[in-house]
């Protein structure tokens, strides 16, 4: 564990970067520091591996100060990632990653060897081994930053906006795949970003921060967006923190219905019998084709170019209760379209009945938080 | 056409290919004040450039000192050099080095301050001593630079090392200065051609150096 006791950061101008700052960061999890620029969030986090000295407080690593060891020795057992990866260009891609290992001592077969075990994990194809970094892309780069930083498979790895200078969708890449290298090898992991979503994903405990190297507020995401400490909080989580939080709800209890889901060769007998305005007409596989209204559909035969598109559907269980809201609410019939792993419709839910969920599922929180307090 | 006359005048005569005055001769005495000016300059300039761009402190006074030596003029100072301790290499090696290390020095300087500090920080980061910070990630990303300082040092040296015959010794400029006292107009041309010859050269071998030891990371190809 990483114990920061009221840490202060002042520069010798009287700027004080960090202020009495106290944390303690759980093993085998991901820590996230999060805040505006100027809120001392790098600072913190360059203070673990020693680039930055504190004037006041302590450090401590699995109890030892941080001082008392070397400052290579500390830093050769701590990954470091930064926001552009900052690769050796005159390096290649595998002699990159191998860096700390040869550093250690280790053969430059076996180093390779480990390189190239590291390239797999982080999802880098293998045929990148011998190129530079100047012709990998952004993502590709910090990915392989993440690979040097965990080559001599260090326990604990600090995170320095390694996502920041990567598009959107790279960056939900990367954010998908630290997650699951993170469940895979369980690091104990302090990661600064000024995304705040990112630090809702990605966090176990999120530490936000606030100008002058501050504490505002140390909680998990689901506690931090139910319950903001105070104002500054609740304005840098942002307008739609209610929204955001159902991504912490499952989807799984969702009462579906298949009333009004029809199978496109249905018998005028079947869309009679059925009540609700709107059909959702499926193929012969049980594949989403779209929306009919009722009145169309009496009339007998269904006109499958006719339909009203399905938009995007949700699965049960594996999204959460935000996905299921979204999916209604873009639904041109305010209806979301459930379908198991396969594409194949388990069911339809109207907004209405997301709402008791939702309803049913804040109350149920509130009752663990107290749980929690008391 | 009257150069390229003299030229060829001056190297079909066999008599200029052999003997202590012979061409090979000249031409190695004057490679050899060449080189050993740029080691000399070399073992100055390029230690305080890498020092001071790695840490990234003196760069003013450095930028002073070497503007002030540029100002020097390198006849001017071979004959103070001669003045004050007689005849001999090294007041000829004075004003050469003087010369070569303000391009060695300043060059090296900017080239290992401009590295970019992301790959330094990250390499700081993951516990690299500061000296293999320093020849590990900082100098083979300057090292385009660093030669480019060092090739317009070894340039200037190679056309200025011609003095060294005013002082009564080798070199190439033996030719041009014995030629223009005899006014023997050919050799005068020869001595010349020959050591833009050595200057060409001298830019083919820095660029083989450069092709053979910066990485292709670096050079982008």
């Amino acid at each position: 564990m990483i114990r920061i006791d009221s840490v202060t950061k002042r520069y010798p101008d009287g700027t004080v970067a960090v202020d009495r700052l106290s944390l303690e960061i759980p093993d085998r999890s991901i820590t996230v520091l999060v805040g505006p620029s100027g809120c001392g969030k790098t600072t913190t986090l360059r203070m673990i591996n020693r680039m930055v000295e504190p004037t006041g407080g302590t450090i401590l690593l699995d109890g030892e100060d941080i001082q008392r060891q070397p400052v290579t020795t500390l830093r050769r057992s701590m990954g470091y990632v930064i926001q552009n990866a900052g690769l050796f260009q005159h390096r290649t891609i595998v002699d990159n990653i191998a860096t700390v290992p040869r550093m250690l001592g280790w053969g430059k077969q076996r180093a390779r060897e480990r390189a190239a075990e590291l390239m797999e994990r982080v999802g880098l194809d293998p045929s990148l081994a011998k190129r530079y970094p100047y012709q990998l892309s952004g993502g590709q780069q910090q990915r392989v930053g993440v690979a040097r930083a965990l080559a001599a498979d260090p326990p604990v790895l600090l995170m320095d906006e390694p996502f920041s200078a990567v598009d959107p969708v790279v960056r939900k890449g990367l954010q998908d795949e630290l997650l699951r290298i993170q469940d895979e090898l369980g690091k104990t992991i302090v990661f600064v970003t000024h995304d705040i979503d990112e630090a809702i994903k990605l966090g176990t405990m999120v530490a936000v921060l606030r100008e002058g190297g501050r504490l505002a507020q140390y909680a998990p995401p689901a506690e931090l967006l139910s319950s903001p400490a105070d104002g500054f909080v609740e304005d840098f989580l942002g307008a739609d923190r209610g929204i955001r939080r159902l991504s912490f709800f499952p989807s799984a209890a969702l009462e579906l219905t298949t009333d009004a889901v029809v199978p496109a060769d249905a018998g005028a007998a079947l869309i009679t019998a059925t009540k609700a305005p709107h059909l959702l007409v499926t193929d012969p596989d049980g594949r989403p084709l779209g929306w009919a209204g009722r009145d169309e559909l009496t009339a007998g035969d269904i006109r499958t170019d006719r339909l009203l598109p399905y938009g995007r559907p949700f699965v049960p269980g594996a999204d959460s209760l935000r996905v299921a809201l979204d999916c209604a609410v873009l639904s041109p019939v305010g209806w979301a379209v459930a379908v198991d792993g396969g594409g194949r419709v388990t069911g339809v839910v109207s907004q209405q009945t997301i709402g008791e969920a939702i309803r049913a599922a804040h109350t149920a929180g509130r009752a663990d938080e107290e749980k929690v307090a008391g | 056409m009257n150069v390229l006359n003299f030229v060829n005048a001056f190297f079909s005569d066999s008599a200029h290919w052999h003997g202590y005055d012979g061409i090979p001769q000249r031409f190695w005495e004057h490679l050899q004040y060449s080189l050993l000016a740029l080691a000399v300059a070399a073992a100055i300039g390029l230690p305080v450039g890498l020092l001071t761009g790695h840490t990234g402190r003196g760069g003013n006074a450095l930028a002073f000192v070497a503007n002030a030596a540029r100002a020097l003029p390198s006849f001017g100072l071979l004959v103070l050099a001669v003045l004050l301790i007689g005849f001999g290499l090294l007041p000829v090696m004075i004003p050469l080095v003087v010369l070569a290390v303000p391009p060695i020095l300043v060059t090296t300087y900017e080239a290992v301050r401009s590295v970019d500090p992301a790959p330094v920080d990250a390499a700081r980061g993951m516990g690299m001593h500061e000296s293999r910070i320093l020849f590990q990630v900082e100098v083979p990303v300057a090292l385009p630079l660093i030669l480019s300082g060092l090739r317009s040092a070894a340039i200037q040296i190679v056309s200025t090392a011609t003095i060294a015959a005013y002082v009564s010794l080798g070199g190439l400029g033996r030719y041009i200065i014995d030629g223009l006292y005899q006014r023997d107009y050919e050799k005068v041309v020869g001595g010349a051609t020959l050591v833009a010859v050595l200057a060409l050269l001298t830019l083919a071998v820095f660029w083989a150096a450069g092709r053979l030891a910066v990485s292709p990371g670096v050079r982008r190809r």
